[in-house]
């Protein structure tokens, strides 16, 4: 039986792009259209693999074995009671549902509270609660902007679609894509096969040929100055969303402050003493700041390369100045390209809950906020918790080795569908659905709209959601409270009656 | 259920004409009824005590998009209000922004049964309707940002009303809304590109019409629509010295649309838009022009925004004002939010100081229209919370109103410059506790169309709230402070026939409904094929994936309402 | 004049093939041969004297790793290495937070030396060496 469904919303990164088309044949996905090289990879392929999680699992002798969901549950609940201060991790990758319940979790164990957002865009959000952000939906930018900045952030890469969809290549009300200006640029010095080869590569997948050696920063091209759409990439090094871009600006590491403080002078017409910036000459930085000015709608959209560069969040509070300054004399927005599907949703559900966007803490009963104390690797580093649940989150792949060998110190329960780093290095190990796959729910993209994932496909026979395990986590973390207080009373009573 | 009887209150009843007179309220199966069996029926001795309709707050941001991000935005805020998780409730935080569970147990506490979400932007409608969920205790509904839609916009300037009508309808299901919400109509699609509308008579880039046009024009496809509440309408120029003038253009290009039987236009928040002077130095209260207005013509209503100084988050869908709030300075946060396609938004921290003579001044203005306005029935009472002040304040507007007492113990506090220029000293008028109960439930009800809310007569919904003022012995007006107490902490909340709230503490936690319409035009197919095919072209978001859907509802109240068109 | 170690800046990112690969799983030969590689400008290539694909050993104050020496394939990077996200980046980044919660994976010196003698581990030996597990 085939069955072809539309619209089904992509489970991946912060772009949700929801126009996908899954062909499937007796409950399996056999093909799709429209997705990404990454899409494609994990909807067609990677979510079958032979990597899945089955059933639980619970480390015996050393040894990970399979056991009952009662057992797993029982057991990882009694981890959660018996510990004075648990951890809970992750979030980035179930469905908002899944979040909420999450919350409660935390609460009810009086723990600390923290998702992905921590290493990624967590600088990003201590930035905006600085200072503010001017930003839009993406649907803003596709019918609007003419300028666009990516800065240190690859989207090719991360994020396959996110110009194909909603900036450069995509026609808008007000402004056209740059999509055939690209081809003919590249008609200009290339050969067809090359031109035919290039454009392969923007839909979808590419094995780039190795390019010769360019100057590390070029002077602006003069379509900097034209009319229409126009993009411009800040990085270290030049990437694939470089090269279809008009203007590649390759900056020193670690210099992405002095850079946009010299670009903030220069759009409030200041002076500038030197002659390079981070590498940059100051004359290239002026006519890009000319760009930005004269254009009718700019945004810029940044990435790790930011938030992980040295001055963390204080990069993002000056691109965001920046930002200010210039809508002073144009229009302009600004916006993280945020990674998991659901960070954006983790960030919105604790926030409508507690007040507070991730790093929480419910140890004095009611939530408390500080990146630096409750987040995740500040609380590894400090040895400060004493169990850690991960759910739908590799902080095995994506956390430093110190940070998890101190992890690997107190018991780990993790909830993942497939058997990542962190599954594999786990105590009590539970298999989830895929969301957005095998189970719908409510994803936020990375301009905090709503979207609902799809279910295309039944999950294997006794795999549940991760929203159930938690529930069933939570049920059955308060019976063992409620059994200890009750404990705890007859002890007393029998102190009490001995002393009589 | 449980059946109750409140015995020997003093109810206020204003819609059923009752004015703190002595008498019974039995309540069976989550409605006032006659009477029940006093031997089974719980019994509230209420003797001594007021009792009323449970509060119906007709614009507050509780929920949604806009509203999260000042919860984000702002960790200052929550740190000076932390609530602690108890047995019954969940934990949380305030000040100015509540947590979602705080806020239902805030307005429960208040004696609020209903409150009103007046601002959601369509395509951000599951986010509103997911918080929604998350506020236990009161009954709520949202008002849909359609002023700036661009299917609004095109239809409106093809002078093709009705198939407005029919698309209005369509997106009212679609995002689970209660009422058209018009935000600074022209001006934030100007704002896409960084412009502003500057008078009703502005032409909206890009598209072939003026503010004039979308309001005329929404108010009559409000009629067509048969909608219970009119349009709610924030004005253009919110925010600017001299903008009385604009608000009464509003109103008076309104006029037109006007039959002569019932109020066919809301403007909200109007403190905002009463302002006189040229500029901020001659900044002065243009209250009395909008009240002389008010007064002599019967097509509007009004709620307030009062402010209440404190430290703050003003949210609002104008992002252009809130940009140009920044661009006065001394704002370190600033947040702009496009959305594309229908509205904008943007949030800065305010600090209403009473030192501050602009920030004293609009809090005269607020006061002075309440005052003003002869009629209540046109009043609604709100802070337009967060803007104002937040929504727990509200018993402090109460006692300004009903005491002069307190409002000169204020008025002596603030800005000498503001004093001068206060219109306050001149009015002798106090509300009276009827009048009280006119703003805050049963003229809120009225305006909103909600039948059996807003009042306690046989058949109403079980929403009763019971103070501790006793009208016999005190005297509102001089002992302002016990009054103002007794308002913010009802001794018993029941909803629904349920005892929510029981000697000022909450007692059960139960989900509040969602109030949504479901608008039957006579045509509707046309308009899904049109609406499909533009989709792709306006929004990021596929046709099939933009509709709320029942899952976002946790417990829904349809009200279907047949459409002329 | 080739060198025995070469003093680089790390910088650590996303690429298009460990996003492919990580969604095909972890423990697939997809995901060890896109994330257990590092990429060095030819210029600092032949400053060691290797060849494209050959081991490399990068060491860094908090850890040190083997992996697969390529090519960068766009432009000039000289004086950095680029290492995709994953556990191989993570054997030499520290947990230091600067007090806000995020760990330090890029933009710090390494020392990047040849080893085409010494095997690059597979997923499971690394976490059996570093976590034991």
């Amino acid at each position: 039986m085939t069955e072809i469904i539309k619209s089904v919303v992509c489970p991946i990164c912060g772009c949700l792009c929801d126009d996908l088309e899954v062909t499937v044949e007796n409950n399996e996905i056999v093909k799709m259209k429209n997705g990404c090289a990454v899409c494609e990879a994990k909807m067609v392929h990677g979510y079958k693999s032979d990597e899945r999680i089955l059933e639980p699992h619970i480390r015996k002798n050393g040894k990970l074995v399979p056991v009952s969901m009662d057992e797993a549950i029982y057991k990882a609940a009694q981890i959660l009671t018996d510990a004075k201060y648990p951890l809970l991790f992750g979030w980035t990758s179930s469905a908002s549902e899944t979040q909420h319940v999450g919350v409660e979790l935390a609460e009810e164990l009086g723990c600390a509270l923290d998702n992905c957002c921590s290493v990624c865009h967590g600088p990003s959000v201590m930035a905006i609660q600085e200072i503010g952000i001017p930003t839009a939906t993406l649907g803003q930018i596709r019918h609007r902007a003419d300028l666009l900045v990516y800065w240190a952030c690859d989207p090719w890469s991360a994020h396959p679609r996110h110009v194909e969809r909603y900036t450069a290549f995509t026609d808008g009300r007000f402004e056209k894509s740059e999509f055939k200006e690209y081809v003919q640029k590249l008609k200009g010095k290339a050969s067809k096969k090359k031109v035919e080869a290039a454009i392969r590569r923007t839909q979808v997948r590419y094995q780039p040929p190795p390019r010769p050696q360019t100057a590390i920063v070029e002077a602006p091209p003069p379509t900097l100055a034209k009319t229409g759409r126009k993009m411009i990439v800040f990085d270290v090094k030049k990437t694939m969303t470089a090269e279809v871009a008009d203007y590649f600006v390759q900056v020193e590491p670690n210099s992405d402050y002095e850079i946009f403080g010299a670009m903030r002078c220069l759009v409030n017409d200041q002076e500038i003493d030197v002659d390079k910036v981070g590498g940059v000459p100051v004359e290239y930085l002026k006519e890009i700041v000319d760009a930005m000015v004269n254009a009718d709608f700019g945004a810029i959209f940044f990435g790790l390369g930011l938030t992980q560069s040295v001055g963390r969040f204080r990069n993002i509070e000056i691109a965001i100045a920046m930002t200010r300054d210039l809508n002073r004399k144009t229009k302009f927005v600004i916006s993280p390209m945020r990674g998991h599907f659901n960070v954006t949703g983790a960030n919105t559900v604790f926030a409508w809950q507690t007040g507070y966007p991730f790093a929480l803490d419910f140890s004095q009963g009611y939530p408390q906020y500080n990146p630096g104390e409750f987040t995740a690797n500040d609380l590894l580093r400090r040895g400060d918790n004493d169990a850690t649940l991960v759910i739908s989150a590799d902080p095995g792949a994506h956390f430093p080795k110190s940070s998890i060998q101190n992890m690997m110190k107190h018991p780990l329960i993790t909830i993942n569908p497939d058997w990542n780093a962190i599954s594999r290095l786990g105590d009590v190990v539970f298999p989830a659905q895929w969301c957005g796959i095998e189970q719908a729910g409510t994803a936020y993209r990375m301009d905090s709209v709503a979207i609902s994932l799809k279910k295309v496909v039944e999950a294997p026979k006794g795999v549940p959601s991760d929203e159930e395990i938690i529930k069933r986590i939570l049920n059955k973390v308060r019976v063992i409270k409620a059994q200890k207080t009750r404990k705890d009373v007859t002890e007393t009573k029998n102190v009490e009656n001995k002393k009589i | 259920m449980t059946e109750i009887l409140i015995k020997n209150g003093f109810v206020v009843d204003p819609l059923n004409k009752i004015d703190c007179q002595k008498m019974d309220i039995a309540i069976k199966n989550g409605r006032i009824v006659e009477k029940v069996n006093e031997r089974e029926a719980k019994i509230i001795d209420a003797s001594g005590l007021t009792v009323m309709a449970g509060g119906v707050d007709l614009h507050s941001h509780i929920a949604g998009s806009e509203v999260n991000l000042g919860r984000m935005l702002r960790p200052d805020d929550h740190v000076k209000d932390a609530v602690r998780k108890t047995a019954l409730t969940r934990a949380g935080t305030g000040y100015s922004i509540p947590s979602t569970y705080v806020t239902g147990y805030r307005y429960s506490k208040m004696g609020y049964t209903t409150v009103m979400n007046p601002s959601m932007a369509a395509m951000k409608a599951k986010h509103a309707h997911e918080e929604l969920n998350d506020i236990p205790l009161i009954d709520k509904a949202s008002f849909t940002l359609l002023g700036d839609w661009w299917f609004a916009l095109e239809n409106i300037a093809k002078g093709d009303l009705v198939e407005c009508a029919r698309h209005i309808a369509w997106m009212i299901r679609a995002t689970r809304s209660y009422a058209i919400k018009i935000v600074n109509p022209g001006g934030l699609e100007s704002w896409g590109f960084g412009r502003n509308v500057h008078s009703i008579d502005d032409k909206v880039p890009n598209f072939d019409l003026t503010p004039r046009d979308i309001i005329t024009g929404l108010a009559k496809v409000n009629t067509m629509l048969n909608m219970p509440h009119t349009i709610h309408l924030h004005t253009n120029n919110l925010g600017v010295p001299g903008n009385y003038k604009t608000a009464i253009e509003t109103m008076q290009a309104l006029e037109s649309v006007y039959t002569g039987d019932k109020p066919i236009g809301h403007i909200t928040h109007i403190q905002f838009c009463s302002f006189a002077g040229d500029n901020w130095a001659h900044f002065k209260s243009g209250a009395a022009e909008i009240a002389n207005y008010l007064n002599a013509h019967n097509h509007m209503t009004i709620d307030i925004g009062q402010v209440t100084f404190a430290d703050t988050t003003t949210m609002t869908a104008d992002g252009p004002f809130e940009f140009s709030l920044y661009e006065l300075g001394g704002h370190n946060k600033w947040v702009n939010s496009d959305v594309e396609t229908e509205s904008s938004g943007g949030i800065i921290p305010f600090h209403f100081k009473k030192k501050n003579a602009v920030n004293a001044i609009q809090w005269s203005i607020g006061l002075e229209l309440s005052l003003m306005v002869k009629d209540p029935w046109k009043v609604a009472m709100t802070t337009d919370h967060p803007n104002g002040g937040p929504f727990y304040h509200y018993p402090r507007v109460f006692a300004w109103l009903y005491s002069r007492k307190a409002r000169e113990a204020t008025l002596k506090k603030c800005n000498k410059k503001a004093q001068r220029k206060s219109l306050l000293p001149t009015l002798d008028r106090e509300y009276t506790l009827y009048e009280l109960a006119i703003i805050t439930r049963a003229g809120t009800a009225k305006m909103l169309g909600l039948k059996n809310k807003g009042h306690i007569g046989i058949g109403a919904e079980a929403d009763v709230a019971i103070y501790n003022i006793n009208p016999n012995t005190t005297d509102i007006a001089q002992d302002y402070k016990p009054v103002r107490k007794a308002f913010s902490n009802a001794i018993y909340t029941i909803k629904d026939g349920e005892i929510v709230v029981k000697d000022k503490e909450l007692v059960t936690i139960r989900p509040g409904r969602t109030m949504w319409l479901d608008v039957q035009t006579k045509e509707p197919c046309r308009i899904d094929d049109e609406l499909k095919r533009k989709f792709k072209e306006y929004w990021t978001i596929e046709f099939d994936n933009y509709p709320v859907t029942d899952h976002y509802i946790k417990v829904p109240e349809k009200i279907t309402i047949q459409a002329s068109v | 004049m080739v060198e025995q170690k070469l003093r680089v800046t790390l910088i650590t990112g996303r690429t298009i093939d460990q996003g492919v690969a990580k969604e095909l799983g972890k423990g697939s030969q997809e995901y060890f041969d896109s994330v257990a590689i590092c990429f060095l400008d030819p210029s600092d290539i032949k400053k060691l004297g290797l060849k494209n694909g050959v081991n490399v050993q990068i060491t860094s104050p908090y850890g040190s790793v083997v992996v697969k020496a390529k090519k960068y394939p766009y432009g000039a990077i000289s004086g950095m290495v680029f290492m995709p996200c994953g556990l191989w980046a993570n054997a030499i980044c520290s947990d230091e937070t600067d007090s806000i919660g995020m760990p330090t994976f890029r933009g710090f010196t390494v020392e990047v030396e040849p080893a085409p003698d010494k095997p690059v581990l597979t997923l499971d030996e690394l976490l059996k060496q570093q976590f034991g597990k």
